[in-house]
């Protein structure tokens, strides 16, 4: 069992909208293998939720946490 | 209007279960304030208009061009070039005349926000950049203002509710901290956005302010709704309010006035002004129409350069001699020609480059002598 990610407007560009990644501990080890599997993650702007709950600092994940990665949207 | 029309009127939602004639007059007494009649703006205005919000200030600078027509549903051909708050105002008067509409053809800055937003119960935001964004969210939490707030990318948009009664409501600044700099997130002019979309979220948004205004039903308070009009995926996340985050907000109307909004997001849109040795450039490059816009009489003449002298009040009916690729307008000091190229860009959109000199023609005669000395 992987972790499921999802993955909001430009994003889902760089890595698609919804991806298995192999199973870590905490966020911020989650985010360190994105962003070397999906250089371009790197460069943008996202906030992170975990199970519908977006987080502020490393959060701790399960094995059948939801991530989900949203980018601020400017439109009007 | 007599009471029996205004029965009437708003028959099929006062006989809703929980609605009630005593959630119209909830709805009659508020008084709600737009900021930005586009994409967003036009659907709010239209359903809060239509379901009887007593008093409605919208708020735009912009003008109305060809391209906004695919998704900006109040407006017609016969609006181009018109004052978008201006025309939302009028046409949404029409729907109904029995609540109070105020326009107000101005940017929201940090010089008239407060001011503006003291008289409204709920704010809404459906501009189009972040500097406006963080700006009306620190105003709404410094006012203890609700902010309904929605924004579109794409196929994509988010909706929340931030009721800023107390230091629990969240804010946008719990969702999105940093406010990103220029070029890092593309607007609906560089990475495009489908017409009903913003029909979608705006609606969503109007839904929640009637839900506020008359307390029926569960808000986005504390909540980010995101839906996807390409997979139909709807999804909704909490936030909790972040002590850190809070710090941030100015917290006197004066700290907010020493905000520089537009630095910190650097979306200032100055890559429409150009310098005098850039203008020296593409004249020489050619296939250029360089445009006066002050008044007949107005010194200094500019005869250093060919150019046509039309005034800005005639400039929006006196365009057809207008040809070449790029266009440049001057005034006096550079800030007539700002609002020329608005003007144009409204009639022409992407079909022209169109600048404006920087610091006017008074400006250009003084870097010119400093360019001149430099070339011998």
């Amino acid at each position: 069992m992987g972790l499921h990610i999802i993955l909001f407007g430009r994003l889902a560009d760089i890595a698609g909208s919804s991806v298995i990644v192999n199973a870590v501990a905490d966020t911020d080890s989650l985010i360190s293998a994105l962003h070397k599997t999906y250089p371009a993650l790197a460069e943008s702007k996202y906030v992170i939720a975990v199970d519908k709950r977006v987080i502020t600092s490393n959060t701790l994940l399960s094995e059948n946490s939801v991530v989900a990665l949203l980018p601020p949207f400017s439109g009007g | 209007m007599s009471e029996t029309n205004l029965y009437e009127r708003y028959h099929r939602q006062t006989i809703l279960p929980g609605f009630g004639a005593e959630g119209q007059q909830k709805l009659l007494r508020a008084k709600v304030f737009v900021v930005g009649a586009g994409g967003l703006g036009c659907p709010v205005l239209q359903y809060l208009t239509a379901a009887g919000v007593g008093t409605i200030g919208i708020a735009d600078d912009d003008l109305v061009a060809l391209n906004n027509l695919h998704r900006q549903v109040l407006y017609s051909v016969n609006d181009i070039g018109l004052s978008k708050a201006e025309r939302a105002a009028d046409i949404l008067r029409q729907l109904n005349p029995e609540i109070t509409i105020t326009p107000h053809n101005n940017r929201i800055t940090t010089q008239n926000a407060l001011a503006l937003f003291e008289h409204f119960d709920i704010i809404i935001d459906g501009t189009d950049n972040f500097a406006a964004r963080y700006m009306i969210n620190d105003a709404c939490v410094l006012l203890k203002k609700s902010l309904v707030y929605g924004a579109i990318s794409q196929f994509e948009g988010q909706v929340s509710v931030f009721k800023n009664q107390d230091d629990d409501d969240v804010n946008y600044r719990d969702i999105f901290p940093d406010p990103p700099k220029d070029g890092e997130v593309p607007n609906c002019a560089e990475a495009g956005v489908l017409g009903v979309l913003p029909g979608i979220v705006g609606t969503m948004m109007a839904s929640e302010t009637i839900k506020i205004i008359t307390g029926i039903g569960a808000s986005l308070t504390n909540q980010l709704l995101t839906f996807n009009a390409l997979t139909n995926q709807v999804h909704q996340f909490s936030i909790s309010a972040g002590r850190e985050t809070h710090s941030q907000v100015p917290k006197t109307s004066s700290e907010f006035l020493n905000i520089d909004y537009d630095w910190l997001c650097s979306s200032s849109g100055k890559d429409e002004e150009i310098d005098a040795e850039t203008f020296i450039r593409l004249i020489e490059k050619g296939n250029v129409d360089v445009i006066d816009v002050r008044e007949p009489h107005e010194l200094p003449t500019a005869n250093e350069f060919p150019n046509i002298r039309i005034p800005l009040g005639q400039l929006t009916n006196n365009t057809n001699g207008i040809e070449a690729d790029s266009v440049i307008t001057f005034c006096q000091t550079g800030s007539r020609s700002l609002r020329a190229v608005k003007i144009l860009k409204s009639i022409f959109g992407e079909s022209k480059k169109i600048y404006s000199l920087r610091g006017g023609i008074l400006e250009w005669k003084r870097r010119i002598k400093h360019y001149e000395r430099k070339k011998t």
